[in-house]
């Protein structure tokens, strides 16, 4: 882990649960795995608050736990889940597009809560679902209600395209008496089921939040006794569900490649690309290289409906995408009209590629990026090719070699014609080391996150007592429209936020909007290159 | 050490300086001895973010979970802020206490996760500043009592003794009772609750003051 990434999830931590367990996580992060009383002795906390603040990271999978030799069992924080907290609004938003607004609450709900069983995720979604259509439909005296069975058919279909899976599974013991029970369960990730759905009767309707009388007793009934209201347990007792990160960045990585081609070529080679990739969703692991060879008669097959191109022009496009020089697609055979794959690292070293040129184009000028991109053409060059081949004077060549050198863009190589390394005898080489390359920019990512973080904190602590005045004003509004009150009354309480504080507010919400827009589009290049270095680390 | 007795100024260098670009009698650049700026000058403005709808539903989508999260029992405060004045719209943020309680699923966990007995920790912060605050007067009370019951002290003592043989007795039963109460009913009444304000910010409280 580097600082970065440390102090990077050290405030994502702080923002999402709190300070205690930022203290425990970021300590967990420093020192890797360590058992409970270490952990409260090294940060000086009380082993309740330890205990609290690991019970909520190991909720949400932040942090995993490991029975040790001697009983003792040690907690281990997963740094680069951590960070993936940045990308929740891409998993909910995809999920969205994917799966409507249900989807999206199922995979919100999972991820505010870690980990939920079914029953309890359709529950929770379908009151909520069943409150905004109240809220739409507020004069309408029928409210409708969402039908728990049509969440959980969303659900079920979330689990069946593996965007949501079963957490790891405590294995059902009968407890012996004699025997002490283990200090710490061992999880079993069954991969039969890990996709299954269990069998549940999920009957009923959201409820509304203040609805009948009755219901409303019911409800207060249930808060004195928190968990003894339900006489038996729900039939997936046990069973938790967590969202699938890694099917989620495979979706996301399809869509990077499939707009690529997109943009190279035209929309139609882009939609046989999106086809190929979504017959080999399911057949081809997330980290696999290459697709499985599919036959042009099969894509042919399973192009969408509306799409009505000839067999004769899908041969055409395939051919025509597989001599591409970026070669995405490639062509692994000539049975079955010709095999096709899809190059999947390939094509995120290309996008990656693609990432570092016009990163190095806007930091440092297109002169410069003509000299990257000379040099990743043409893998190594002395200082003086480098000047002939891009065509630049010496003088501003070496300038613009020595900064990208200096931020690490290039690396310089010697190789000395004589042992004794003299400088005259030897030569320097220039080269692009994309891997390397790409770690660097990736850590100056994570880097820049964690300054946007702050920065938006520091924006929010500046205005603190405005916006604390803003939101009473808000409330106390918000509380007199539903008594009643006249609009003279509305419009004095309104008036308590002045002119120029409405406008320091105005400023204060385009800045931090501004700021979360960038940190959503930082991680954009945080995955592309993620991806790309897992892709290269891999092969 | 190769540079040793190699005269001085510009000429330290074991290489030729035109190599790298410097004709001859140019003055090189200085050496730096301190990091660069902390806001060195950007020689290229970056380009504007991107905009639309999906990126504009993304930024309420990020500012709507971080305000939720602030919501759920999961995000551990230190001590609920303590204002000093009741603020009048606190009536009206609608906090549900009931939702901030959690009970993790203890058979997912290692078994040291669940905390052990909270009567006992109770007992120990409400003894503590007793015995500090009145020390003193302790003392002179012990004294007095000494002068007193000097002669009653033997029966007194047997007497003392018999009683708290009972209560021990009487006593080890009760425990048994409070821990397995524990066992069933764990967390929800004890720890889950923000230790420091508890009894005042307990549920019927919140209701007292929401309804």
């Amino acid at each position: 882990m580097t600082q970065a990434e440390i102090k990077l999830s050290s405030l994502l931590l702080c923002e999402h649960f709190g300070e205690i367990v930022e203290k425990i996580g970021t300590h967990l992060i420093r020192m890797g795995s360590q058992p409970l009383r270490m952990i409260a002795h090294d940060t000086g906390m009380s082993l309740d608050q330890v205990r609290k603040a690991l019970c909520v990271l190991i909720q949400h999978n932040l942090v995993t736990y490991q029975l040790q030799k001697r009983g003792l069992v040690e907690y281990e924080a997963q740094c680069s889940r951590v960070l993936r907290i940045l990308r929740y609004p891409r998993y909910i938003y995809t999920a969205k597009t994917l799966y409507s607004d249900t989807g999206e609450l199922i995979v919100e709900e999972l991820l505010l809560n870690g980990k939920m069983t079914m029953s309890a995720v359709v529950k929770k979604v379908a009151d909520r679902l069943t409150e905004t259509m109240e809220d739409q439909l507020s004069f309408s005296s029928d409210g409708k209600t969402m039908e728990y069975s049509e969440v959980s058919n969303t659900f079920v279909r979330l689990a069946d395209t593996h965007f949501i899976q079963r957490c790891p599974l405590a294995p059902e013991t009968p407890e012996p008496l004699e025997a002490p029970p283990p200090p710490a369960p061992t999880l079993v990730f069954n991969e039969k089921d890990m996709y299954t759905v269990p069998r549940l009767n999920l009957i009923g309707k959201g409820k509304r939040r203040h609805s009948d009388n009755d219901d409303n007793s019911e409800h207060k009934a249930k808060r004195q006794k928190p968990n003894t209201d339900s006489t038996e347990p729900p039939a997936d007792d046990g069973i938790y569900w967590q969202v699938n990160i890694d099917r989620f960045h495979q979706h996301f990585r399809d869509q990077v490649i499939v707009s690529a081609v997109a943009n190279r070529m035209d929309q139609t080679s882009s939609e046989i690309v999106r086809t190929m990739l979504r017959m080999s969703e399911v057949t081809t692991s997330s980290n696999a290289p290459y697709t499985q060879p599919l036959s042009s008669n099969e894509i042919f097959r399973s192009l969408p409906a509306g799409y009505n191109i000839s067999k004769q022009v899908l041969d055409q496009y395939l051919t025509l995408l597989a001599d591409d020089p970026l070669a995405f697609v490639g062509k692994s055979g000539e049975s079955g009209g010709g095999m096709y794959v899809i190059n999947l690292h390939k094509a995120l070293a290309s996008l990656a590629t693609a990432t570092l040129e016009s990163i190095v184009q806007e930091r440092f000028g297109s002169r410069c990026a003509r000299i990257f991109r000379l040099l990743l053409r043409k893998k190594h060059l002395e200082q003086k090719q480098i000047e002939d081949f891009a065509m630049i004077p010496a003088k501003e060549a070496k300038e613009m070699m020595y900064k990208m050198l200096s931020s690490n863009i290039v690396s310089l190589q010697e190789i000395p014609k004589t042992p004794d390394h003299a400088p005259s005898r030897t030569f320097y080489l220039y080269a692009v080391n994309m891997l390397s390359s790409a770690r660097m920019l990736l850590h100056r990512c994570y880097k820049s996150i964690a300054n946007l973080m702050e920065r938006r904190l520091h924006e929010t602590k500046e205005n603190r007592r405005l916006l604390e005045k803003s939101q009473r004003v808000e409330a106390i509004l918000a509380s007199m429209q539903a008594t009643g009150a006249e609009e003279a009354q509305l419009q004095e309480i309104e008036e308590m936020i002045t002119a120029p504080e409405r406008q320091q507010l105005e400023t204060l919400k385009h800045n931090v909007n501004k700021i979360d827009a960038s940190e959503n589009q930082v991680d954009e290049t945080i995955f592309l290159l993620e991806s790309y270095i897992n892709s290269t680390m891999k092969n | 050490m190769a540079r040793s007795g190699r005269g001085r100024g510009r000429t330290a260098f074991t290489f030729d300086v035109g190599a790298i670009g410097f004709a001859r009698g140019e003055a090189l650049p200085e050496a730096a001895f301190k990091p660069s700026a902390l806001y060195p000058p950007t020689d290229f403005k970056p380009v504007p973010l991107k905009a639309g709808e999906d990126e504009d539903y993304l930024v309420a989508l990020k500012q709507e979970f971080r305000t939720t999260v602030r919501n759920t029992p999961y995000f551990v405060c230190i001590k609920n802020e303590d204002q000093g004045v009741e603020r009048y719209s606190k009536k009206y943020l609608r906090i549900n206490q009931a939702d901030l309680e959690w009970t993790p699923d203890w058979r997912q966990l290692p078994r040291e996760m669940k905390p052990k007995k909270k009567i006992t920790k109770g007992g120990k912060l409400k003894t503590k500043p007793a015995v500090s605050k009145a020390n003193v007067d302790v003392l002179k009370k012990l004294e007095e009592l000494e002068k007193k019951s000097d002669g009653e002290k033997s029966d007194e003592e047997e007497k003392e003794k018999e009683r708290g043989e009972e209560e021990e007795e009487a006593e080890e039963p009760d425990e048994y009772d409070e821990e397995e109460h524990e066992e069933e009913n764990d967390y929800i009444s004890s720890y889950f609750e923000d230790g420091d304000d508890y009894g005042a910010g307990s549920d019927d409280n919140m209701d007292e003051a929401t309804y």
